[in-house]
């Protein structure tokens, strides 16, 4: 009698143990899909990446928001309709505005003052043929933005300017991006020098490009 | 110092100046277009407002290398005779008081009426920020771009 009690006992040991192995893997599961999918996890990642390193990501996100939510970046990446101007990031002096394709409006386009090449000087306007904000019907807002919101934002076509991975990646070469690093004058410059924070984009990028918890 | 070829009302000129010369410079030292004015030589008050190619740039901030193969119009070649509709209305509501800001005002004025024949006073007010009077004739060049429009 006692046997057979002792005999159950340990069955149903052995089959609580399979019951719970399988309940982790199960989740580990769950937990897995919704890090791919990025659905509401806590971390999210471009299934595409050429690796899934979250750890890498993130920590390589941190630098990279450093620099994105620089005046050299946020500037023109404002919450309103009228870019900022200067290292304070304050309302642009005229309060030149957006207009619906971020290039200004009629006898204010920014343009109008940012030569493709701007003149030597302090407070000269810096030049580059493509100077504009983002388009009024996707505004790609910076100012405001946790790291978690601005990589999310980042990663989603629908709100970075319909850019899949590899555009995304190849943004960092864009001359007006670049233009951040050269602007002339007593203009402060972003945290990292271009060539790291291309260092940073890739690596965030290339592990999954996953968003901060915060 | 290197040789660039500007068309300026109409006309081909041949300059010989540092590539970084603002166009102001140019028309103001070299081609003696003397209506188009100084005042901060940052694109910060529109005093210096020319056409490029319809777009009135800040002859200010735009070195003498980017202007190329444009079509640049100073306040002397709005019109033959003075009577661009903004000039006329100018005159009708004496809208200048030194005047000194006046060149630029009438070519921001023709270059949004241009783009905008029939603009709200807000897209007058939005579209001239840029274009400061120290002497606060707003009201009467915003009366005055209304006027304009009516011709345009």
């Amino acid at each position: 009698m006692l046997m057979d009690f002792r005999t159950t006992s340990l069955k149903f040991r052995k089959h609580s143990v399979i019951f719970l192995f399988s309940a982790a893997l199960f989740s580990a599961f769950v937990l897995a899909c919704k890090a791919k999918t990025g659905s509401n996890g806590e971390y999210t990642s471009l299934p595409e990446a050429k690796k899934q390193d979250s750890l890498a990501s993130i920590a390589a996100f941190k630098d990279v928001y450093s620099v994105l939510m620089h005046p050299r970046c946020m500037n023109c990446h404002p919450i309103g309709d009228i870019p900022l101007q200067g290292d304070d990031s304050h309302l642009h002096n005229m309060l030149p505005q957006r207009g619906p394709d971020g290039k200004g409006i009629a006898s204010m386009k920014c343009a109008n003052c940012h030569a493709p090449k701007g003149v030597p000087g302090d407070h000269t306007p810096p030049g580059n043929p493509k100077w504009h904000l983002p388009p009024a019907d996707m505004k790609m807002v910076f100012q405001g933005k946790s790291a978690r919101e601005l990589a999310l934002q980042l990663v989603n076509p629908e709100l970075n300017g319909h850019k899949d991975m590899q555009a995304l990646r190849e943004h960092a070469e864009d001359t007006l991006v670049k233009s951040g690093w050269n602007m002339g004058g007593d203009r402060e410059l972003p945290p990292l020098s271009y060539e790291e924070f291309k260092k940073v984009w890739y690596t965030w990028i290339d592990n999954g490009a996953y968003a901060p918890s915060n | 110092m290197a040789l660039y070829t500007i068309n300026v009302n109409g006309k081909n000129h041949q300059v010989d100046v540092d590539s970084d010369t603002p166009v102001l410079w140019v028309l103001r030292d070299n081609l003696r277009l003397l209506g188009t004015k100084y005042g901060c030589g940052i694109a910060h008050c529109g005093v210096c407002t020319i056409h490029m190619d319809g777009e009135a740039i800040r002859s200010c901030a735009y070195p003498i290398s980017s202007v190329e193969n444009k079509k640049i119009v100073t306040i002397e070649g709005l019109s033959e005779n003075g009577d661009h509709p903004v000039q006329k209305a100018w005159i009708e509501h004496d809208v200048p008081q030194c005047g000194y800001c006046q060149a630029g005002q009438i070519m921001s004025a023709a270059s949004l009426l241009a783009q905008n024949p029939n603009p709200s006073d807000e897209e007058i007010r939005r579209a001239m920020n840029g274009n400061l009077c120290r002497c606060a004739t707003y009201t009467r060049i915003n009366k005055a771009i209304k006027t304009a429009s009516k011709e345009m």
